[in-house]
């Protein structure tokens, strides 16, 4: 029997049972002769045998979990859910001994739940710690190999050159960082003036009618999975910037970074459109008023009062958004190349950080392989990087909420 | 004086609307992109619904049982699908009554039939061009609806490669997506929203939700790979590892929308319900989940949609293995159909790029559907207090 079949017996087991104890706890509590009046609603008396049946059985489980995991003894999956029987009706028969008038059912199970509650809430914690354990963890083991001072400064990325001890200087990062920050900025050159002035018209010159096209329509833009993007960056972005540079007498490589770039900006659209209308929109309609009052025309108030009034607003949008480019995956890994490249040139051939992770990781090497690593110091660096980025755009957002609401 | 007033005022004029101007030409330029965009993708992605196809005489006897190829004669080996061919010998097993018969049918071209007849570049001979012109004034070549294309899973040949199984595939990630990522995303907004004290811990839970859509989903590709595979052992490119990693990547956007929605409930009803002897447990499942369900469904339906379209942390726990048939179980190997779509991408046959664009049609259509869904469900039973 595999886990997969066990944990299916465990819980098709289980909800029987419960269904049972609910039963039981309920019954003993509407067909008691007591004259004596009951704190909780019957059912609470239902739900509370549930929880003592559930939590013995519950127990076992992790238990045994436990026990397998960490290598030390694997229990025999009929043993094991006979325990796991055995410990829910023992639960089960001392739960229903405890029911009495004078207990306090709702309130033990309200403590349950929010029992429950809290460690749904620690979930996404536990994530993020998850998240940062297994870079870091992985990370190191790169880092014994290749010095962090080098990884950080070389500017030679050559892994499938180094084989074995031999990996001196071929480690450099900076060629990396370089292509993913030429195709971010191609990006942010493409989202901020497009998202900005769109969501400055949305906000400020159309009416509601225009406004509730044109906003669900920028949202589409989001809505695009990144691999639908990616695949036209590399089919039908690619060849048309290859035949523009051709065209006034450059040439372009196939695995450019200006396709990529362009296309991501697009992507970003949305995200600077729709947070910096938000934020302009929040501003008080005094400001504006004063402002129009005192005889300005439209532009005049946006560019001076409106805009230096978001400013905060749309510098937290503005570093969202170079945080999105800088993690964009799919984009890079279809369209730009795989050649780490240190150039200024758009039109070459350039690699970045994601599409470095994804062809580390997908490729058949052995997972302890300084390759297969790098994959976890490029990802650390990038987990860096999004965290800052991200504590800093919420800070300033928040400075900004305080300023006006 | 009034001329120099004048003056300035036509230039101030002048610059509003050129400003004007600007703005909606930013605007123009978005919506430009996205018209490009789609008939982009319709136009490369609609050929693929055609599949050429070319009546045959096929003979089901003992010779096409030993060699697939005699199945037809001679002129069309070439012309007709190879991989077709190559399932002859089982249908005939699981079809005896066939046996010795020989029946005039439509089968599958090959590819490169396809894209000439399509008058797309091609690869086939002048030989076989002339052979293909002259069945087709006589009728004997169609292009008729591909249903294979739905019917079929992944194929090494492009004329029978389909998206059954990325879909299947997709259907399973999705469901455990959704059956982790809603109860754990609604309980801890229930958490932070009607029960949480405001207190250190609260706090931190906060700030690291909002750091965790945040971090690039590539990285939780790299939690799935070193967590669920590498140390609680699921299978590599299983459903279950791409659920579970999708499922935590959709958690924060359920808990930010769901609190959203719970924050919307006016304090009235929950006094009304404290009023009347409610513990805080009976007035959010009686009172308030009720109320905040529609906000709920529409944040549950944009997170699945958002993990529905996720390509990068599924390439990293493995799920873009080649797989033909549909997955039978959470722990086979399935692939799913955004990284159908990479894959087909990356292939150099030119055959597969209509392919690709019509499995991105095929997701696309869905997608646009959830989020047309999610807008319908706020803006009908969502309540304004």
């Amino acid at each position: 029997m595999n886990i997969a079949d066990l944990s299916f017996y465990f819980v098709a087991g289980l909800l029987p049972l419960s269904v049972m104890a609910w039963m039981l706890g309920r019954n003993k509590v509407t067909k008691a002769t007591t004259r004596e009046r009951w704190n909780s609603r019957p059912g609470h008396y239902g739900w509370y045998s549930i929880v003592w049946l559930a939590t013995p059985a519950l127990a076992v489980a992790l238990l045994a979990g436990l026990l397998h995991l960490a290598g030390l003894y694997t229990v025999p999956a009929t043993t094991f859910l006979i325990i796991a029987l055995i410990a829910a009706a023992a639960g089960c028969w001392q739960g229903l001994r405890m029911i009495q008038p004078s207990l306090r059912a709702r309130d033990s199970i309200e403590k349950v739940i929010r029992g429950l509650l809290i460690a749904a809430a620690l979930t996404s914690i536990l994530t993020t710690i998850g998240i940062v354990i297994a870079i870091i963890f992985e990370a190191i083991k790169f880092f014994e190999i290749v010095s962090f001072w080098e990884f950080i400064t070389g500017t030679q990325w050559s892994p499938d050159a180094a084989s074995g001890d031999n990996v001196h200087g071929m480690f450099g990062s900076i060629p990396i960082f370089a292509g993913t920050f030429m195709v971010t900025i191609i990006a942010m050159l493409v989202a901020v003036p497009v998202g900005l002035l769109s969501a400055i018209f949305i906000a400020e010159y159309a009416t509601d009618g225009f406004r509730n096209v044109a906003k669900p329509a920028l949202e589409v833009l989001a809505g695009i999975p990144t691999v639908v993007y990616g695949f036209f960056a590399a089919i039908t972005v690619s060849p048309l910037v290859v035949k523009f540079a051709s065209a006034v007498g450059l040439h372009a490589d196939y695995t450019n970074a200006l396709a990529p770039g362009l296309v991501m900006g697009i992507m970003i659209i949305p995200f600077i459109s729709s947070l910096s209308d938000d934020v302009i929109r929040s501003i008080p309609q005094s400001m504006r008023e004063g402002s129009l009052a005192l005889g300005t025309t439209m532009s005049e108030t946006v560019k001076q009062v409106l805009l230096p009034a978001a400013l905060p607003g749309i510098v937290a949008a503005f570093l969202l958004a170079i945080s999105r480019a800088l993690g964009e995956t799919m984009i890079v890994v279809m369209a730009a190349g795989l050649r780490p490249n240190l150039t200024w040139n758009p039109l070459e051939g350039m690699t970045t950080v994601t599409v470095r992770i994804v062809d580390a990781l997908t490729g058949d090497q052995a997972f302890d392989s300084p390759e297969t690593l790098s994959a976890f110091g490029l990802g650390l660096v990038l987990l860096f990087i999004t965290l800052i980025l991200n504590v800093i755009s919420i800070y300033v957002i928040r400075r900004f909420r305080q300023h006006y609401e | 004086m009034s001329l120099q007033i004048n003056a300035n005022m036509k230039r101030r004029y002048a610059a509003e609307k050129r400003f004007k101007a600007y703005a909606i030409t930013a605007l123009a330029l978005a919506g430009a992109f996205l018209i490009f965009f789609f008939s982009d993708m319709i136009s490369k992605g609609l050929p693929a619904l055609q599949q050429a196809e070319i009546l045959v005489d096929v003979h089901y006897n003992d010779t096409s049982m030993k060699s697939y190829r005699k199945a037809v004669d001679k002129p069309f080996r070439i012309i007709v699908s190879r991989g077709w061919l190559r399932t002859l010998p089982l249908h005939m097993e699981d079809h005896p009554e066939l046996m010795g018969t020989t029946k005039s049918q439509w089968v599958i071209a090959n590819a490169d039939v396809d894209q000439y007849l399509k008058e797309k570049p091609h690869r086939l001979k002048k030989k076989y061009q002339k052979q293909i012109d002259h069945l087709y004034s006589e009728g004997k070549v169609r292009l008729a609806f591909n249903t294979g294309f739905f019917t079929r899973g992944d194929s090494k040949m492009p004329e029978l490669a389909g998206i059954k199984s990325a879909v299947i595939g997709s259907i399973y990630v999705l469901l455990l997506t959704i059956a982790f990522a809603l109860p754990i995303g609604v309980m801890t907004a229930v958490y932070l929203e009607e029960f949480a004290p405001d207190n250190r811990l609260t706090q931190t839970i906060e700030v690291n939700i909002n750091n965790l859509a945040a971090i690039p989903s590539i990285l939780f590709g790299l939690l799935g790979l070193a967590i669920f595979i590498n140390f609680f052992g699921a299978p590599r490119s299983s459903a279950l590892a791409g659920g579970l990693t999708l499922a935590l990547m959709t958690l924060p956007i359920i808990i930010i929308t769901t609190r959203a929605s719970l924050k919307a409930i006016p304090d009235s009803i929950r006094e009304a319900a404290f009023g009347l002897g409610a513990s805080r447990w009976q007035t959010v499942w009686h009172h308030v989940l009720p109320l905040a369900m529609p906000g709920i469904l529409t944040g549950s339906i944009i997170g699945l949609a958002q993990a529905m379209g996720e390509t990068a942390p599924l390439l990293i726990v493995g799920m873009m293995a080649y797989v033909p048939d549909a997955p039978g179980s959470m722990l086979d190997a399935a692939t799913v159909l955004p990284a159908q779509i990479y894959t087909w991408a990356g292939e150099s046959i030119r055959a597969y790029e209509e392919r690709t664009a019509a499995a991105i049609l095929v997701l696309l259509t869905v997608l646009l559907s959830l989020n047309g869904l999610a807008v319908y469900l706020r803006k009908h039973f969502e309540k304004r207090w």
